[in-house]
């Protein structure tokens, strides 16, 4: 019961037991209304105060359960651990073969759609370019509602006007945007409830993640790596939109860690955090992970690891206060960016989180500790021959961009990138998208000027014949070993889903989206979507029926059984 | 009159003559200014823009265009004199901006890549382009006219490749291959076109664009096959033989299926064209897209 309905009926009841004491049709005295008006104001007030935004249709408990109610997919991995795993199950191995599109709803916007939508008891929230959001129907993809943020002309985000989701908590949800501003909009109407600036978008902020909502906050990281920003993660409060915290991402003077930076380049050092993070609720802890040092490809001008850059990051969601951190890449000059989504697994005894990196590499570290346990490489990597004592991979003195270029593999787009992996808890699978392209890095030296593109690189395809390709990964989490590949033929953005019916889903550059066998990858079904696909899967259920949903081109298709 | 008929009928009566014979002569002319900022270079023959601007150039547009701009297997050589869209410093800008539509040349900022340029950071590019860019286009040494006759003579190109409509379709069609390329590409693609395959469909959000691959297929009924993949993925192949017959299969219903990356195009080595006939054969693959071909 809202405090709101919880008053009007006890003023009724206090009324009515009054008028049933006294003469019929005389009203109670002023003291009484007043008091009773009181009271309820109090209880009101106490109420709101004690269950805060819980109040609304999708309570912080809902999210911590959402294993409870796979019908809905309520944040951008699925779950707090980031395992994009559907517990559905209606679509098997044994009937993939007879998937048929369900509907698609068209934004009618041009380049990439990296959406992830979310599902709330029969409503599905999706962004699309240039801040786009929506509400639809989930059977019939007919639109409730539709918002597109007002967009100063002048923004100049790298990598495409893209966004890649929502979150959801009480009645709103959230969206960060390309202008560098958290919005919250009513669930219902897509009204705007509350709108604040994070930061300023003409030196190069922006935001393109789904935010993610733990209790009453609501966590966005930053994008812009590529303007020499300072990178950090806020916390708003849900309700208010009030920022609770912020944690830089390149620590300040006096702050452990400020020494990992050559003079003032900590200021424009970059380490953005824009992909979602995961949360262990068992701690209290927020996992988030962060982008390249600025510029990208150079390091000459600060010297040191650069931290926090390229870096898994354990925060408590309350104060925004560090835990620990493992930095995968050390003052990286290959944009190796850490921004895969950190995925929590539990094996037994065994705490992890995991990471298929940018870099190549496959990480496993104790979570509880930040300690490395193993790094195993996932793709073809050059970089780096070498481990230190920690057993990291280092950085071969070979490896650094030069002013005529340096051939390294991985490339400049990663052995993977932001596009998500998932673990399957049946098969006990990690599965991911790799990416088998190397690049010629080569320096481009520039002087760094507030808002404007600060890479201090260039790239190249190498240009041998070798031509570039991808390939669907499952690998062992507990070992980082190869199970078995699916083969792209050229590399792909499209991230993976995994279901309990053993079925994983993913999508290639030539536009195919395609159901495999979990445990084997044999392909089951396939569908050509008309455009390459660009976002991470997800899966829902209404009235009974599962689809699958995934966006590509400038439509969101969903698929179900006949 | 419903309040919606009043709001509509405000708009036809008031609003929409304000926004034509007001709002409308403003914007256009605004757009008039900003085109009139856009004619000529602020840093014409600055050495320190052209530096900048250098920088710029290998961020932004070296994938393609190579470093030095020399051109590469994606993008024109930049340093001749002559540009296919246009020479004047307004060509050159709008050609950045806006990208050319039908070819690979995305518009600044849409790469979905990189950041892209602001107009400053444009101009100091166009200034870089024209540091490095030679005073006159070196002219192919050889005679254009009989390049000509070797191309649809003796040396068998039109076999396969277009130039203005005639010629065959195995291989790409070269009418604007000789703008488009560099020579050192140009003579690489004849005397060794298996070394870089030449690149055919681009797919709007593709990243990489499909190679003439040669492909040799045995379909369900045990017909062979062979010719250039125009497209394909995992599940399908597009191919056109040697035949010039389009041919669209299912993977999974063929018989056999062999990729190849050695192109059907024979390497003319010095016996099959000595270097005067290649030089002559270079010569008319350039006259082709300044017109004068056209004209014939």
């Amino acid at each position: 019961m809202s405090g709101r309905s919880f008053c009007a009926g006890a003023t009724r009841f206090v009324v009515l037991a009054w008028v049933g004491q006294q003469r019929a049709g005389q009203a109670p005295p002023l003291q009484v209304r007043r008091a009773v008006v009181l009271f309820c104001s109090v209880v009101f007030v106490v109420l709101t105060v004690c269950t805060g935004v819980a109040r609304g249709q999708v309570t912080p408990q809902r999210l911590l359960d959402s294993a409870g109610e796979p019908q809905n997919w309520l944040m951008y991995s699925g779950d707090y651990a980031g395992r994009r795993y559907s517990m559905l199950d209606q679509i098997t191995t044994a009937n993939a073969s007879g998937l048929v599109p369900k509907w698609a709803y068209q934004t009618m916007a041009g380049g990439k759609f990296e959406t992830t939508p979310l599902v709330v008891d029969g409503v599905l929230y999706g962004t699309g370019q240039d801040d786009r959001a929506y509400a639809l129907d989930a059977r019939s993809g007919r639109p409730i509602w539709q918002y597109q943020r007002a967009l100063p002309a002048d923004i100049r985000p790298c990598c495409g006007r893209v966004n890649r989701g929502l979150a959801i908590l009480g009645d709103n949800v959230f969206l960060g945007t390309l202008d560098a501003h958290v919005i919250a909009l009513d669930a219902k109407t897509g009204n705007v409830v509350w709108d604040v600036t994070s930061a300023d978008y003409r030196s190069g902020y922006s935001f393109t993640l789904a935010p993610l909502a733990i209790r009453n906050l609501v966590m966005v990281g930053v994008s812009g790596g590529e303007y020499g920003i300072r990178g950090f993660i806020d916390a708003y409060d849900a309700s208010s939109g009030v920022r609770k915290w912020r944690f830089y991402t390149t620590p300040g003077p006096g702050e452990p860690g400020h020494d990992s930076w050559e003079g003032d380049s900590w200021k424009i050092g970059g380490a953005p955090a824009w992909i979602t993070g995961t949360y262990d609720p068992a701690t209290n802890t927020t996992f988030w992970t962060t982008g390249n040092p600025s510029p990208s490809n150079r390091g000459a001008g600060r010297a040191g690891d650069n931290l926090y850059s390229n870096t898994l990051l354990a925060l408590d969601p309350e104060t925004g206060k560090l835990k620990w951190y493992f930095q995968f890449t050390k003052h990286d000059e290959h944009d190796y960016d850490a921004t895969q989504v950190p995925v929590m697994i539990d094996q037994g005894e065994k705490h992890l989180i995991v990471q298929a990196n940018r870099n190549g590499f496959f990480y496993i570290i104790d979570r509880a500790t930040g300690k490395l346990i193993s790094s195993n490489a996932y793709a073809k990597v050059t970089w780096s021959t070498s481990k230190d004592v920690e057993g990291r991979p280092t950085l071969d003195k070979n490896g650094s961009p030069t002013l005529e270029g340096n051939r390294v593999c991985p490339g400049a787009a990663g052995a993977t990138n932001w596009m998500s992996p998932t673990y399957d808890p049946q098969t006990k699978l990690f599965y991911v998208t790799a990416r088998e392209q190397c690049d010629i890095f080569s320096t481009a030296p520039q002087t760094f000027e507030k808002g404007h593109a600060y890479y201090g690189s260039a790239y190249f395809p190498n240009d041998d014949a070798e031509p570039f390709w991808g390939a669907l990964r499952a690998i062992d989490p507990l070992t980082g070993g190869l199970k078995w590949e699916w083969k792209h033929p050229s590399p792909t953005w499209s991230g993976v889903l995994s279901t309990a019916g053993g079925v994983v889903f993913t999508g290639d550059a030539e536009g195919n989206f395609i159901a495999l066998e979990a445990k084997s990858g044999k392909v089951l079904w396939h569908f050509q979507c008309g455009a390459s696909v660009y976002s991470s899967p997800m899966s829902f259920a209404v009235d009974g029926q599962q689809y699958v949903a995934v966006a590509a081109g400038s439509a969101l298709f969903t698929f179900g059984l006949p | 009159m419903s309040p919606t008929l009043v709001r509509r009928s405000l708009r036809r009566e008031f609003l929409i003559p304000f926004f034509i014979g007001c709002i409308l002569p403003c914007v256009v002319g605004m757009f008039g200014i900003a085109l009139r900022a856009q004619d000529k270079n602020p840093f014409a023959g600055n050495a320190n823009a052209a530096k900048v601007g250098e920088s710029q150039f290998r961020a932004n547009c070296a994938f393609c265009h190579g470093l030095g701009a020399r051109g590469g297997g994606r993008g024109p050589d930049l340093t001749r004199a002559q540009k296919r869209h246009g020479n004047a410093d307004a060509d050159l800008f709008r050609t950045i901006n806006e990208g050319v539509p039908g070819t690979a040349m995305p518009p600044n900022g849409a790469t979905q890549q990189g950041v892209g340029m602001t107009e400053e950071e444009v101009w100091q590019v166009i200034t870089y382009i024209r540091s490095v860019q030679k005073k006159a286009d070196a002219q192919a040494a050889g005679n254009a006219a009989h390049g000509r006759e070797l191309f649809y003579g003796s040396a068998a190109c039109a076999n396969c490749h277009m130039v203005l409509g005639k010629g065959g379709r195995l291989g790409p069609d070269l009418t604007t291959t000789g703008s488009a390329r560099s020579l050192d590409y140009l003579v690489e693609s004849v005397r060794n076109p298996s070394k870089r395959l030449a690149q055919g469909i681009s797919e709007a959000m593709k990243e990489f664009s499909q190679e003439y691959l040669t492909v040799t297929v045995v379909d369900g009924g045990g017909q062979q096959y062979q010719g250039t993949v125009l497209n394909e993925d995992n599940f399908t192949l597009q191919m056109i033989d040697t035949r010039e017959q389009l041919h669209l299969f299912d993977k999974g219903k063929l018989q056999s299926m062999e990729e190849s990356r050695q192109s059907l195009m024979p390497a003319y080595d010095q016996k099959m064209l000595p270097e005067k006939d290649l030089q002559d054969l270079l010569a008319f693959l350039l006259t082709v897209d300044s017109g004068a071909e056209g004209a014939k």
